[in-house]
């Protein structure tokens, strides 16, 4: 074979140039959202985890149960009591939706609808 | 075999603490399954069937409709629309001819007809805006509301088409454009959907009345129709009230004493 040597020396410089990107980034996660949580509460209507992975089905579960099946009051694993309301509820603990649920949703690239009708704490027109 | 002195009070130490921890966690079951009962039963409410009942003879001014139509609006952020054709509301004003179009050759006396009508939505026991609903966006609850999901409505305007009593609007113009005012606990609507009265259910789930009947000041009723007890049952039995259009078999449930 001709110029092995140069091949194979291109062959790598090929491979290195075209993985810049991962090796500027190793070891650092940049693309994590930082939600500001709420200061005067510790705890979420369930537990964090359960809240980062499942909020949407809660959500979808409240709406549900507040509007086609007449109930009001959610109680979460603690036995705690919560009126089901995004506006009442959630936003009352996440004061801001820019710095809360969009700063996920902008990393994940979902644009739920909820805002389009439902208030969010900083528009509200006094 | 005979048992000393000090493991006998040790027995006993033991029997006192196991009871007193058992009576607490009894006691905290027992509230438990007391919640549990509470959840379960809010969802159905047996025997309840709600009506509203207007005395058209306290209506007098202007400002006596105002500040219930106000109260409404402003709670639900129903936008105010100047074109006419095309605007929002859930509780409006209107003549006797155009509330009760069937019953002007009746022999009802002038001053009745010459009166001013609060309409909104009759919540009809018989409701055509459900039946032709595509997607089960309108539906009736067990207490009689009927309903509007938002969710689930895809702005097909049947509903509008079906209602005998131009109850419901379509939202033509972006409804924040035309708010004033918002009321943070409540959630606007959007373009393309349609809209209508709700009966406040979400005061009523909670125990309150609805906005329009507490601005009222007294000159609107409601309550259990299936109650004989209830204050709208008594207006109802002791006054002479109509409904709109009943000939369309709709079984309105809001009444007008005349
Ligand atoms: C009682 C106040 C309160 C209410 C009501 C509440 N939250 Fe929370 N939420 C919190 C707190 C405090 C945290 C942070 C918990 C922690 O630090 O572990 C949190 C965390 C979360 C998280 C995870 C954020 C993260 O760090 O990844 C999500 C998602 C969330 N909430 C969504 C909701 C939704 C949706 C609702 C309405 C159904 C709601 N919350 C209602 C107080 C509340
Ligand atoms: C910890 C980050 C985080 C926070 C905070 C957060 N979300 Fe989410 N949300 C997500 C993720 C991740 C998804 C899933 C996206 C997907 O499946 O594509 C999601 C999806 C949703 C969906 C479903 C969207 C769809 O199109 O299916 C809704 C609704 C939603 N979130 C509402 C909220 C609301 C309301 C808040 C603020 C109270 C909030 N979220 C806060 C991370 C978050
Ligand atoms: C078309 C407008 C519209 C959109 C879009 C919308 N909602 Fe709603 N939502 C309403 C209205 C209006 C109500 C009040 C009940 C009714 O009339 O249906 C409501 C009620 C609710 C309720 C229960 C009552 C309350 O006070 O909160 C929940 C929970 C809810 N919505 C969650 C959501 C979520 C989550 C989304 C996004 C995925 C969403 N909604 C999108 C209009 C909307």
């Amino acid at each position: 074979m001709y110029n092995t040597g140069k091949v194979i020396v291109g062959i790598i410089v090929f491979i290195i140039f075209f993985t810049i990107p991962f090796w500027l980034n190793l070891g650092k996660v940049k693309a994590l959202p930082k939600p500001e949580l709420p200061k005067d509460e510790t705890k979420c209507v369930e537990d964090t985890d359960y809240m980062r992975a499942y909020h949407m089905q809660l959500l979808h579960e409240w709406r549900t149960r507040k509007i086609r099946k007449m109930q009001v009051y959610y109680m979460n694993h603690e036995g705690k009591l919560y009126i089901m309301s995004l506006q009442r509820t959630c936003m009352k603990c996440h004061t801001s939706k820019e710095k809360f649920c969009d700063r996920c949703h902008q990393v994940v690239v979902t644009h739920p609808d909820c805002w389009r009708c439902h208030i969010a704490p900083e528009e509200v027109k006094k | 075999m005979s048992i000393k002195r000090r493991d006998f009070l040790k027995i006993v130490g033991y029997g006192i603490a196991g009871s007193i921890i058992s009576l607490g966690g009894g006691f905290i079951v027992g509230r438990g399954s007391e919640i549990l009962a509470m959840i379960d039963k809010q969802g159905e409410k047996k025997g309840v069937k709600w009506a509203m009942a207007i005395d058209t003879r306290a209506f007098k001014s202007e400002e006596d409709f105002e500040a219930v139509i106000k109260a409404c609006h402003q709670a639900h952020n129903v936008p105010n629309i100047p074109d006419k054709n095309r605007e929002v509301k859930w509780i409006w004003v209107d003549t006797f001819e155009r509330a009760f179009p069937t019953a002007e050759t009746e022999f009802i006396s002038e001053e009745v007809k010459r009166r001013k009508f609060l309409l909104l939505c009759n919540h009809c026991d018989n409701p055509p805006c459900v039946r032709v609903c595509p997607v089960q966006a309108t539906f009736k609850r067990e207490d009689g509301i009927v309903m509007q999901d938002m969710h689930r409505c895809i702005g097909c305007k049947f509903c509008m088409a079906a209602c005998p009593y131009g109850s419901r609007n379509y939202n033509f113009y972006p409804p924040r454009e035309y708010l004033a005012s918002m009321n943070p606990e409540f959630p606007t609507r959007t373009l393309g959907v349609v809209e209508k009265c709700i009966f406040c259910y979400h005061r009523l789930d909670e125990g309150k009345m609805p906005y329009c009947v507490e601005a009222s000041q007294g000159k609107m009723f409601f309550g259990n129709l299936n109650d004989p007890e209830s204050e709208v049952r008594k207006v109802i039995s002791e006054n002479i009230v109509i409904v709109r259009k009943p000939e369309l078999s709709t079984k309105p449930k809001v009444f007008y004493i005349i």
